[in-house]
């Protein structure tokens, strides 16, 4: 009870904490997406292959662009408390409505990858870990490091190579067969095919990251008191790895995977782009390219938000896997 | 009907194609045609938005009243015949009877007058530059459009194109701020092809339009427009039959030979005359030594722009002789030929007073790459390479898209390039990079160089509304002349973008806008 009266406490100081973070957030965004040279209107005008004087004065007027700059900052902080992230200069679309409608595909796209790259990054680790200095460990260790090396998008277009081209066993890029009339069931397994190289695409890094971290600790662990201690009540390999050594070795992987999300995200602009998936970074690049302020402002307050979260998650995770931590904050 | 049957279908359909089977191909109904599309259109409504993918997909559902030839002869579009009134003053148009919009309202006369004097003059630079010059538009009865302009111009007759004066209907817009008209989602035209879904990020899905008004057409039933930002995994997508055409610059210049190399795709450059792109070299006039006219031709002599086209454009461009491109109007290549000559180079900035100083460099200029893709950087690195042989020490100056177009806008610039449509004729494509009235600071695309030349001025608006087709030709020769010999941007290239097409298609590119056509009589065999 008092457990669960903690945690509780703790998430509702990081509410009021993320509404204060969120408006300092938007003005920073703010700040920070105006300082740099140009102008929408002249984006939209350079695109279409001509403009006039009349085309641009309507442009800016109608995206409030021609009014000072405190009073677009001022708009814009009260739209963000009232959840208005504004229309988009590009589509004329409420940027809610937008992010909404890519949200989905990212969110599915980066916890799968996240989670693929978690859970067999974390049991590659322990397996490494201990058979420590082994052929396999080495093996282990080369793989590691070369998915780690890899650049994203090398990795992303070498998978298609291989299983689209060659081997023609997924399709190259997309978000599921359009047009095709499915089941619930087959279209959950048609979009498993779809997502399958751009999830290993984004995971891969964080793979070799988490198994790296997960094998250092496990080697680190192993080494410690009580671990010697369980070995001498004769616990079992298994019983002392899963009940003793996981918990302890679990805190850098949490710290690392939580302090990362936010890396995550990005990197999955680049996946986005290389398999057409239409995601919140794929939507991101985009608003950058045209100069597309509300949109780019309303995708990086939600990313900060969601950034905030998985740290709140990760903060969470540590009381969870390490009672110490809520010894201290009892 | 997974992917690979489809695919496997497409091929085993077009190796069972026999030989002279073309008519019977023609009237074959049916079939769906994957395009890439890219950058994704922020809407389909081309009366509001005219970026090229906006125009390649909003071409299907929109027409206009004419469409035209290769040689950019008038076709009948919605109009099936016009007349010119001997002053070139009264157009008049007649359409053919029967065109629905999608919502199943019939298309009139009313629709092209409020949509010409109208919607287009508020939201549509370019048809605002030839619609300005009508003194009235009339609908004397529901099929019948009269145009009687303030005075003569001539490329009047070139304006209706679906790019330039698609037909929207008034009792969806008129009253309503039409830039955010909630049916603009539904973009209702009067094309072959209606919108029946936009997955925002992956595709636009196409249908036929049951109700149109040419009785034989639409042949395919759907074209389904993807969205593919990566540009390898495009060309992937071709060479696999995941989509069945591109256009434009979807596939980068390098890769344009490896799928010339597979036997079920077709490669044509043909599809471009209304647009002919130019590029060329922007200089600001107004700043030293651009400002002399001797170091703009040795600009000229320095390039070797056949290498150019071969080395960076892999052979999809053809060396440009001056402000006019050779597949539009009024072209004349007897001008002022600028050989590639170092010498002759050198010879014009020693003469200008620019000496070699240490390490034979004469004069640093900051070059603003356009950040419009890969050739365009490779192409800044051919002319720094180039320059420098002559002294010219290009620093090349990266930036984003909007840093680009409000800087080269504002004239806050040295050195940059840029490629412009020539739109079938001079008066609408090319005199407004050069005249005097047309130096606007803050718009893009017009006569940014800040190049004046009285002269220039009085023949390019001669020849505007001159009537008499030679007598315009004789103008535009002379302003060629002048212009090729003041230099007011180095003219490089005429690029020859490709379409390419899985040859299961027939029709594919039938007029001067191509890709950017309604495809009502696209086949699939």
């Amino acid at each position: 009870m008092r457990r669960a009266a903690g945690i509780g406490l703790a998430a509702g100081a990081w509410i009021v904490r993320l509404v204060a973070v969120v408006l300092v957030i938007a003005t920073f965004n703010f700040a920070l997406v105006r300082a740099a040279p140009g102008d929408p209107a002249q984006v939209m005008a350079g695109q279409s292959g001509g403009a006039d004087a009349k085309l641009l004065a309507d442009l800016r007027a109608e995206y409030g662009l021609d009014q000072p700059y405190a009073v677009q900052l001022a708009r814009h902080l009260g739209r963000v408390m009232t959840l208005d992230l504004g229309t988009s200069t590009q589509q004329r679309r409420p940027v809610l409505d937008l992010i909404r409608e890519r949200l989905p595909a990212t969110l599915l796209l980066t916890v799968t990858a996240f989670a693929l790259a978690l859970l067999l990054g974390s049991t590659l680790g322990v397996m490494a870990g201990l058979a420590a200095g082994s052929a396999a460990d080495t093996a282990f260790t080369v793989v590691s490091l070369v998915l780690y090396a890899m650049p994203v998008f090398w990795l992303g277009l070498m998978l298609v190579l291989v299983f689209s081209v060659w081997l023609d066993w997924l399709p190259p890029f997309g978000y599921g067969t359009i047009n095709a009339r499915l089941g619930p069931w087959r279209q959950a397994l048609d979009l498993l095919t779809y997502l399958a190289m751009p999830a290993a695409s984004l995971g891969a890094i964080y793979l070799a990251i988490y198994a790296r971290l997960m094998r250092a600790a496990i080697i680190e662990v192993a080494q410690q008191d009580f671990v010697k201690t369980a070995r001498a009540k004769g616990l079992t390999a298994t019983q002392i790895v899963v009940g003793h050594m996981l918990r302890n070795a679990l805190v850098p992987v949490v710290t690392v995977a939580g302090m990362q999300a936010g890396a995550l995200v990005g990197g999955a602009v680049v996946v986005e782009t290389v398999f057409a998936w239409p995601g919140l970074g794929r939507l991101t690049f985009d608003a950058l390219l045209q100069r597309d302020y509300p949109v780019m402002l309303g995708v990086f307050l939600i990313l900060s938000v969601i950034v905030i979260l998985f740290n709140l998650a990760t903060d969470l995770a540590y009381r969870l896997i390490d009672p110490r931590m809520r010894a201290r904050s009892a | 009907m997974d992917r690979r049957q489809f695919t496997g279908g497409l091929l085993a359909g077009a190796a069972s194609l026999p030989l002279g089977a073309g008519r019977a191909a023609a009237q074959a109904r049916g079939g769906t045609l994957n395009v890439i599309i890219q950058p994704e259109p922020p809407v389909l409504v081309t009366a509001l938005n005219q970026q090229q993918p906006t125009l390649t997909l909003g071409g299907k559902i929109y027409e206009s009243l004419l469409k035209y030839a290769p040689d950019l002869t008038p076709l009948p579009g919605m109009a099936q015949s016009w007349e010119i009134a001997p002053d070139g003053l009264t157009y008049t148009f007649r359409l053919f009877p029967g065109i629905t919009f999608h919502d199943g309202t019939p298309m009139t006369a009313q629709d092209v007058v409020f949509s010409c004097m109208t919607l287009l003059m508020e939201t549509h630079p370019r048809a605002r530059n030839t619609f300005r010059r009508v003194a009235k538009a009339e609908a004397p009865d529901p099929l019948t459009v009269v145009f009687t302009l303030k005075e003569p111009f001539a490329p009047f007759l070139g304006s209706f194109d679906c790019t330039t004066a698609p037909i929207v209907p008034k009792h969806v817009y008129e009253g309503t701020d039409f830039r955010k008209n909630p049916l603009n989602d539904r973009a209702i035209g009067t094309g072959p092809f209606k919108l029946k879904e936009w997955v925002r990020g992956s595709h636009v899905h196409l249908v036929r339009h049951d109700g149109y008004y040419r009785k034989d057409e639409p042949h395919l039933d759907e074209i389904i427009y993807r969205v593919i930002p990566d540009a390898a995994s495009r060309t992937l997508a071709l060479e696999n039959g995941t989509v069945q055409l591109a256009q434009w610059s979807d596939v980068e210049f390098y890769d344009i030979a490896r799928l010339k190399a597979r036997p079920n795709l077709a490669v044509t450059t043909t599809g471009y005359e209304y647009f002919a792109p130019l590029q060329w070299i922007e200089m600001n006039n107004r700043v030293a030594p651009m400002n002399d006219r001797r170091f703009r031709q040795a600009v000229m002599h320095a390039l070797d722009r056949e290498a150019l086209a071969k080395r960076v454009y892999f052979g999809q461009a053809k060396v440009a002789t001056g402000p006019v491109a050779s597949r539009t109007k009024f072209y004349d290549a007897n001008v002022r030929k600028y050989e590639y000559s170092l010498d002759k180079a050198k010879a014009l900035l020693d003469e200008m007073g620019l000496k070699p100083g240490a390490g034979g460099k004469r004069v640093e200029i900051k070059f603003l790459v356009p950040p419009y893709g890969e050739s365009y950087q490779r192409s800044a690195e051919f002319y720094r390479q180039s320059f420098a042989r002559v002294g010219i020490d290009l620093v090349l100056e990266a930036t984003d898209m909007a840093g680009w177009a409000s800087r080269v806008g504002n004239w806050d610039y040295q050195m940059t390039m840029n490629l412009l449509y020539q739109l079938g004729d001079p008066a609408l494509g090319v005199s407004r990079t050069y005249v005097t009235s047309n130096i606007v600071k803050g718009i893009l695309f017009s006569n940014t160089q800040g190049y004046s030349n009285p002269e220039v001025d009085r023949l390019f608006d001669a020849a505007a509304s001159a009537i008499d087709e030679k007598k315009r030709q004789e103008l535009y020769t002379k302003v060629q002349q002048i212009l090729v010999e003041d230099v007011p941007v180095a003219w490089t290239l005429e690029i020859e973008f490709p379409i390419i097409y899985d040859k299961a298609f027939k029709n594919v590119v039938t007029t001067a806008i191509g890709s950017h056509e309604t495809f009502g009589a696209v086949t699939k065999s």
